[in-house]
């Protein structure tokens, strides 16, 4: 089976209040590095073949359509992970 | 329509998966003396209402992102048509999400900037009062109506901004407070036609003394949101 993954990041200029709310809970844990936080979103498209380039470029599409709003956030990765196990840490 | 005939007009609104307004907005439209017409998310046939209402509530959940998946809606497509060809459309709250998903109006609606769901009764400044939906209002009268959302923060580049306040398309301020972050206190806006207009807070919740915002004259008397659906009916009269 195969499994495209896409990235949808808030826009740099556009506020993020749930990063900010993120950044601001992580010293209280004593997680003092971190000076800043930004949320986004990460979608796994899973197809019954192969990941095709026809495959890679509906998914494209699919992302600038639906997965994200141009306005306020960009598409940051469209990519094959079938590799991957699904969720895995890099 | 022809002179005279305000009752006769037909107001549509349309219930999506997880909208909650839906009732409060039809039995607004039937109190400011229109004839609310249930329309449904999944039928792309808006059965010739003369215009239409979104309603706030959390439609698909605010999954994906508020008003996302709604604005894919069979419904969703003949509302763009015909709000383009001209017909009045209000989308409150999650309805106004959903405007903006659809690119009927510009801009979106991010979290609240303190992160908390808000629920007060707002002042509003009026500053267009000659859209197909404010056309009962003063020009900068302010008017007290509900607001209640999580995700009412209301973003857009700069460019945008200066386009919709050059142009006159600021519909509503907030006035005394900004309750989410909203660039330059934008509570509403409307497009270039003055046709469609969407706004955060909820006039369909002021409608009717005893069930309404506190107010000069008693508690819960306030109705200043009826002048949305009168003014809707007489913009219909004078098209």
């Amino acid at each position: 089976m195969g499994r495209v993954v896409v990235e949808v990041m808030p826009k740099p200029e556009i506020l993020d209040p749930q990063g900010k709310a993120v950044v601001g809970a992580l010293p209280r844990l004593g997680f003092t590095q971190f000076s800043g936080a930004r949320q986004g979103k990460r979608f796994e498209l899973e197809v019954d073949g192969e990941v095709t380039p026809e495959v890679l470029e509906a998914a494209r599409q699919a992302a600038e359509t639906l997965l994200s709003n141009p306005i306020i956030e960009d598409v940051v990765r469209v990519a094959d992970a079938s590799e991957e196990s699904a969720g895995a840490v890099a | 329509m022809a002179a005279g005939t305000l009752a006769s007009a037909r107001i549509g609104v349309i219930t999506f998966p997880g909208t909650l307004d839906d009732r409060d907005a039809a039995r607004a439209v039937r109190l400011a003396g229109g004839e609310p017409v249930s329309l449904f998310h999944a039928d792309g046939d808006l059965q010739g209402v003369d215009a239409v209402v979104l309603p706030g509530g959390f439609s698909y959940g605010d999954y994906l992102r508020a008003g996302a998946i709604s604005r894919f809606a069979p419904a969703m497509d003949a509302v763009v048509d015909a709000a383009r060809g001209g017909m009045p459309v209000l989308g409150i709250c999650n309805g106004f999400q959903v405007l903006t998903e659809a690119h009927l109006l510009p801009g979106s609606m991010i979290k609240n900037d303190h992160l908390h769901f808000v629920c007060r009764e707002q002042v509003l400044a009026v500053e267009n009062a000659s859209t197909a939906w404010t056309n009962r209002y003063e020009q900068g009268q302010h008017i007290t109506i509900p607001l209640k959302n999580q995700d009412g923060q209301f973003v857009a580049d700069e460019r945008t901004l200066d386009e919709l306040e050059g142009e006159g398309r600021v519909a509503f301020r907030y006035v005394g407070t900004n309750p989410n972050g909203s660039r330059r206190d934008i509570a509403g806006i409307t497009n270039a036609a003055c046709n469609v207009v969407g706004l955060m807070p909820h006039p369909e919740h002021a409608v009717e003394a005893g069930f309404g915002p506190e107010a000069a004259d008693g508690t819960k008397t306030g109705v200043d949101g009826l002048g949305f659906f009168t003014s809707v009916l007489a913009a219909l009269v004078h098209a």
